[in-house]
């Protein structure tokens, strides 16, 4: 029998089904269990009802994030509720030998930032955690996806989850990006053709020169906002890009292991001729700064563009007149020039260093705009560092900004960081959604150039005219 | 944690044609603070039903008593976001045992069949005839049949079938859930688990 060109994704969920159910899903076993302080306490509850122990405690890791403050976390958590989460992991994780990694830990971080950049998430792995965001370590060409609070209490007890394999969608953006354009305007311009719900059903593969010549920070970014696309998950697949980025990390292979691990993952693409449900081609030359002007990721435009008119947008009128109601926008308006109140840049999405690098490199020798409250949050205590020695902090202070302590802060506004009603905020996490940052906060969402000259002239701005060739 | 078998369910519905709801507005993320399954009922779409100020907001369905029933229908792309399980827990916390759409987003189809509540995809005319009977009259009744796999307006007969794998079926009717098929299989995960690289 000739061979049947595979694909990446082929490769890794088949070599991790323990069965076949017929007429129902695989049992499909995970490498890397990610937990954080939100959605697991009901998943442990779970165990202790029905008497289970976690069956690899070795395989699961705990950071807290979600509803951490970003100021003074040395004193203890104000909000009595969160302090319960926080503790609540810190006891689950001690009574059942996972490692955690809270509050005041030197590795604590936003979970997507903190699981690749300490070596944990390798190439050919399946990976899940009870958020969404998950998809952000499919940039190492890596399966992973976003479960709910039942899935992480099959893991825990199982190290498996039942999952109906999804359908395979690729999507190739080739050519060259211009001047300013960042991963986060690729996967935004991506979302605003396909719609938030583009790809629902599928787990998509991105491939083409853009992805190819990215930094694994950038592909973190674009792999993060596949699920607000509906995809389950997005990859990329491992390149020398990838194996300089884990080599000699914290947790990574070493040695002999290594080398054998490499050896693996190089074997990680998809072959030529491999069939795909569904492809998509798109043009770097056509990706301009991108900006959201409604209530899901779905509603961007290029940052030039006017507000796009409610037939030209498709799906239902009344939707979509909801969603322009609520941002306070009309129809066929610019959205340069647009008073901004709020900046904030962080999250799994735009909290690595590659962002703040690109925050500086705008508001250098500028001053924050004094009508902007900016929220600059680092997504881990690692990135905080290097934002300390690599001379970042000081071009932020010259320039009046605070730097925050790591966290998810106002990308979902659980603990304290929540945007007032009505207020407008650029932002560079990954939903605008109705409320996400706070009861009426107004989200606009963009990459850390156009977060950065909101936070410098106070109004949405083009981010090309403030960069020097 | 259990939850009530799923046969038939016979009920009248409430009826949300609107677009793209997402799992923050079914249940906003400060309302995720709980290490109990408890409550969550009571936030279930939080910021569209209360005002800031917590009193109710007149013009919201949940808030017009003419419509109550087991079964919530929604709009296109029903559930998207967050994969907080919480959003399922408030619709069914809520009283809810069936959310019908034409489209779903893939982790909120899976925390549901996984708590108990049916997902019924539905054709994008099906959904807009059921949104059409419930405003005609909005005691109609839906009915669902899990066995037949089949969705009724009982006031005009017009029926639709739906998808669902026979295992997620047959666990519904039972209801039973993965981690009971999860822990049959332990010797199969431990001897797979030997031959992991990772």
């Amino acid at each position: 029998m000739s061979h049947i060109p595979a694909t990446l994704f082929d490769k890794v969920w088949d070599s991790h089904v323990v069965r076949k159910i017929e007429d129902g899903p695989d049992v499909l076993f995970i490498d890397r269990h990610f937990i954080h302080e939100v959605t697991s306490p009901v998943a442990f509850l779970g165990l202790e009802q029905r008497n289970l122990k976690v069956m690899f405690p070795e395989k699961t890791f705990a950071t807290a994030d979600h509803n951490t403050p970003t100021i003074n976390q040395h004193l203890p958590v104000q909000d009595p509720l969160s302090a319960n989460q926080l503790k609540a992991l810190e006891v689950n994780a001690a009574k059942y030998g996972i490692s955690h990694w809270g509050l005041g830990n030197p590795k604590n971080g936003i979970v997507h930032v903190v699981g690749p950049e300490n070596g944990i998430t390798l190439p050919g792995m399946t990976i899940v955690c009870g958020d969404s965001h998950t998809s952000t370590h499919g940039a190492f060409g890596a399966i992973a996806f976003g479960i709910g609070t039942s899935e992480v209490e099959m893991v825990l007890s199982s190290q498996c989850i039942m999952q109906p394999k999804p359908k395979k969608m690729r999507i190739k953006v080739d050519g060259r990006l211009g001047k300013g354009i960042t991963p986060k305007d690729v996967v935004l311009f991506i979302i605003s053709k396909l719609t938030a719900a583009g790809a629902t059903g599928y787990f998509v593969e991105f491939a083409g020169e853009v992805f190819e010549n990215m930094s694994m920070e950038g592909r973190m970014t674009v792999c993060n906002m596949s699920i607000e696309m509906g995809a389950r998950g997005g990859m990329i697949a491992p390149d020398e890009t990838t194996f300089n980025y884990i080599k000699g990390r914290d947790k990574a292979p070493k040695g002999a292991d290594w080398d054998k691990d490499l050896a693996y993952w190089k074997t990680l693409k998809t072959e030529e001729g491999a069939v795909f449900d569904l492809e998509h081609h798109f043009d770097a030359a056509d990706i301009e700064p991108m900006i959201t002007y409604g209530t899901n990721p779905g509603m961007g435009m290029g940052i030039t563009q006017h507000i796009p008119l409610a037939q030209a947008a498709g799906g239902s009128k009344t939707s979509y007149e909801k969603s322009l109601d609520y941002m306070g926008f009309h129809e066929d308006e610019p959205m340069l020039g647009k008073k901004v109140d709020y900046v904030f840049i962080g999250s799994c999405t735009n909290g690595r260093i590659e962002d703040f690098r690109a925050f500086a490199s705008i508001i250098k020798d500028r001053k924050k705009a004094d009508h902007v409250t900016a929220w600059i949050v680092p997504g881990s205590h690692i990135v905080e560092q290097q934002i300390r020695e690599e001379g970042i902090l000081d071009i932020l202070t010259a320039a009046g900004f605070q730097l925050r302590q790591p966290g998810c802060s106002a990308c979902l506004a659980m603990n304290d960081d929540k945007i007032p009603a009505g207020k407008y905020a650029v932002s560079t996490s990954n939903r605008n959604f109705e409320g996400r940052q706070g009861p009426g906060a107004r989200t606009m969402l963009a990459s850390p150039l156009v977060a950065a000259a909101a936070a410098v002239t106070g109004v949405v701005t083009d981010p090309r005219t403030l960069m020097v060739d | 944690m259990a939850y009530d078998k799923f046969t038939v369910l016979k009920s009248t519905a409430v009826p949300m044609p609107i677009e793209n709801v997402d799992t923050d507005q079914i249940i906003p993320a400060r309302f995720l603070k709980a290490t109990e399954r408890k409550g969550f009922g009571d936030n279930l779409f939080r910021d569209w039903r209360y005002n800031a100020d917590n009193t109710p907001k007149k013009d919201f369905v949940l808030n017009n008593s003419i419509y109550t029933g087991k079964i919530l229908v929604g709009g296109k792309n029903f559930g998207s976001g967050s994969s907080r399980e919480h959003a399922a827990w408030a619709i069914y916390d809520y009283g809810f045992r069936c959310v019908v759409s034409s489209f779903f987003a893939d982790i909120f189809k899976n925390n549901s069949l996984n708590i108990g509540i049916l997902p019924v995809q539905v054709s994008p005319a099906f959904l807009d005839n059921i949104f059409r009977a419930i405003e005609a009259d909005p005691h109609t009744e839906l009915e669902v049949s899990l066995p037949d796999q089949t969705i009724t307006i009982l006031a005009t007969g017009e029926r639709e079938s739906f998808e669902i794998n026979s295992y997620k079926k047959h666990n519904l009717m039972n209801g039973y859930d993965d981690i009971d098929y999860l822990q049959s299989m332990k010797e199969d995960i431990r001897s797979f688990a030997a031959k992991s690289i990772y």
